[in-house]
């Protein structure tokens, strides 16, 4: 069983998003980054099904020598290698390209991806990926298992849950309830040091997007407090002012 | 050609869809061009006339028994097959579940640049720029897509359904499927009924560890019940399964854009508020009047839940009588 695992490299969710540059850059001073949650999910589920049934955890990411940090992480966690496509990564587009070329280059039976990114939220790159390399897809998997060759899972539908089955390969994207996710304990950090981690340049690469600048939301006009005792008031409020119910 | 995907739940087209294809008769008239709307599975032929009311030109319909349960690859070559034999310039598609599952891989098969979580209108004065959330609505992202055709994944409860009535001719289209594009099965499909999707709800009353424990959700669920919303909560709540997990909402959670969202015993946490803070009303109400909720909330109750939730309870009830 051989799985890739796809790590992306996001400001931890405590950040207070700001920006520079004239709004057109993520400001990245005193932020701390950490592997994608879901990722991690990704990744702890890719270790218990091959601590079952044997095989290899791959961690990939796109991205440029500062991700090196979550990577080793991922390696610490347990990911017998990784690998690095040395790139900016500009969209997911982009990101699902450069995955795919390696993935092609090596037969994974299995491919994880986290639902989506905390940063930028695209939640493409599964469906991306399975389609550039012609295999199915399982968005937002509640829980994953594999028994001879064929996938079970469960994922999130709007407004429900389902159940399918697949064979392998396939592409699928890790959404939280799959497990919990490990933490790294000394001897998977000392072990990850002498891991491989591979960089791979990046080959020809076409641009679907551009990020022209962000904004923040606007501030809240303040809050109208309503006193406890005629709290009774917020309904009236909610149908007369607000007109919202 | 835009194209939309008029997606279908139990045969029924959702609000969702309604709002895509209104979304897509706007994109049309700003791109002088006309709307189709591609309809997958199993729907009577008097539900699909209904899409030339909010401004389908035609509307395309790809039915087989095999298409009965939504099958992303299949769906998504099915839609991308339409949209290539209608020269699409953009596909939009509304970003709920199945929807995102399939906007994917109709990009790739399209070599079409991809958005998802799109919240405004293309701006087309130089280049085509939209509107994202990112950082699950801490922030936006203005992205120009550069590809011939575009791939819009637009985000629910954003746009207005508008009735714009066209012609709404009706078709039918093979999809250009093999049994080959099954390759996935859905064995059991179990969806919550009678219960509003917490993505889809207008309303929605959340609350946090404040209610101290999951026997006291009764309340929560009945002033739910007579507002007709969801049900959301915070993190730990889930986490501690007081609540299932999909009622999760936050960063690492499901992130909503609800007309109203009610957060009961929340202390609103820079995690919570990141999924939330879209919502166009806030009401935070909490015993702590240092909670940061507050300052993201529109109106606010200083004090204990359970004095002050009956009181709200009661006049809903009224209000709900009397309308
Ligand atoms: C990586 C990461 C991701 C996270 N993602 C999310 C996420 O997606 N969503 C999320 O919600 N959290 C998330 N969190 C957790 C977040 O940081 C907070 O811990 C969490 O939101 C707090 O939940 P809470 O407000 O229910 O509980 P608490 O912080 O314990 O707050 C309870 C509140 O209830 C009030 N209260 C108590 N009793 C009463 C009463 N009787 N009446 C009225 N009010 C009362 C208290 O004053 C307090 O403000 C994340 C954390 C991390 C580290
Ligand atoms: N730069 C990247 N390198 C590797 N994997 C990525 C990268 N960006 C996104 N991914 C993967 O794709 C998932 C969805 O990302 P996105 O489509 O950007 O929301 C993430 O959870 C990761 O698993």
């Amino acid at each position: 069983m051989k799985i890739l695992v796809c790590i992306s490299n996001v400001p931890d969710t405590t950040t207070k998003v700001t920006f520079i540059d004239n709004n057109t850059k993520f400001n990245t001073t005193g932020v701390q980054f950490i592997i994608n949650p879901y990722d991690e999910l990704a990744l702890t589920r890719a270790l218990e099904i091959t601590e079952k049934q044997g095989g290899t955890v791959t961690a990939i990411n796109v991205g440029l020598v500062d991700a090196e940090p979550s990577i080793r992480k991922a390696l610490a966690i347990g990911a017998n290698d990784a690998v690095r496509i040395n790139a900016e990564p500009s969209d997911a587009f982009f990101v699902a390209e450069q995955i795919a070329a390696y993935a092609k280059t090596e037969q994974f039976d299995l491919i994880l991806t986290g639902r989506e990114s905390i940063d930028y939220n695209g939640g493409l790159v599964c469906g991306l990926l399975a389609e550039m390399l012609g295999i199915p897809s399982i968005n937002v998997v509640t829980a994953i298992d594999v028994e001879n060759g064929v996938v079970v899972a469960e994922r999130d539908i709007d407004g429900g849950r389902e159940k399918i089955n697949c064979k392998l390969p396939i592409v699928a994207s890790a959404q939280k309830e799959l497990t919990e996710p490990r933490i790294p304990n000394m001897r998977g950090i000392m072990a990850a040091r002498t891991k491989p981690l591979k960089v791979i340049e990046v080959a020809g690469a076409q641009k679907t997007s551009t990020t022209l600048g962000y904004e923040l939301p606007a501030a809240k006009g303040g809050v109208k407090l309503i006193p406890a005792e005629q709290a009774e008031q917020l309904i009236d409020l909610l149908h007369n002012e607000a007109k919202v119910i | 050609m835009i194209i939309v995907y008029a997606e279908s739940i139990d045969g029924n087209f959702k609000k969702s869809t309604l709002e895509a294809v209104s979304y897509a008769a706007d994109v049309a008239k700003l791109t002088n061009t006309g709307c189709v709307a591609v309809s997958i599975g199993d729907i009577d032929d008097s539900k699909l006339n209904e899409l030339g009311k909010y401004g389908a030109d035609k509307i395309v319909a790809v039915k087989s028994d095999a298409l009965k349960q939504f099958v992303a690859e299949a769906y998504a070559k099915a839609l991308a097959n339409v949209a290539t034999s209608n020269n699409a310039s953009v596909v939009v598609i509304s970003n709920t579940y199945s929807g995102k599952s399939i906007a994917s891989r109709v990009a790739a098969k399209l070599g079409a640049g991809v958005v998802s979580g799109v919240i405004s209108l293309p701006d087309t004065s130089s280049g085509f720029k939209v509107r994202k959330t990112v950082f699950s609505g801490k922030a936006f992202a203005d992205v120009d897509l550069t590809t011939p055709t575009k791939v819009l994944a637009i985000t629910p409860n954003t746009f207005n359904i508008s009735e714009q009535p066209k012609a709404g001719e009706v078709s039918t289209h093979d999809g250009g499927l093999t049994g080959a594009d099954f390759i996935s099965t859905p064995i059991e499909v179990s969806r919550v009924t009678g219960k509003i999707p917490l993505t889809e709800a207008e309303l929605v009353v959340s609350a946090g560890r404040g209610m101290k424990g999951p026997e006291n959700w009764g309340m929560i669920e009945e002033l739910a019940d007579v507002l007709g919303a969801a049900t959301a909560c915070s993190k730990p709540v889930s986490d501690m399964h007081w609540r299932p997990h999909s009622e999760h909402v936050g960063q690492t959670g499901i992130t909503i854009k609800p007309n109203l969202y009610i957060a009961i015993g929340i202390s609103g946490a820079i995690q919570h508020l990141a999924g939330v803070s879209s919502s166009k009303v806030i009401v935070a109400i909490n015993k702590d009047a240092e909670a940061p909720f507050f300052k993201a909330a529109d109106y606010g109750i200083v004090g204990d839940a359970f004095d002050v939730l009956p009181r709200i309870l009661e006049a809903a009830k009224k209000l709900k009588a009397a309308n």
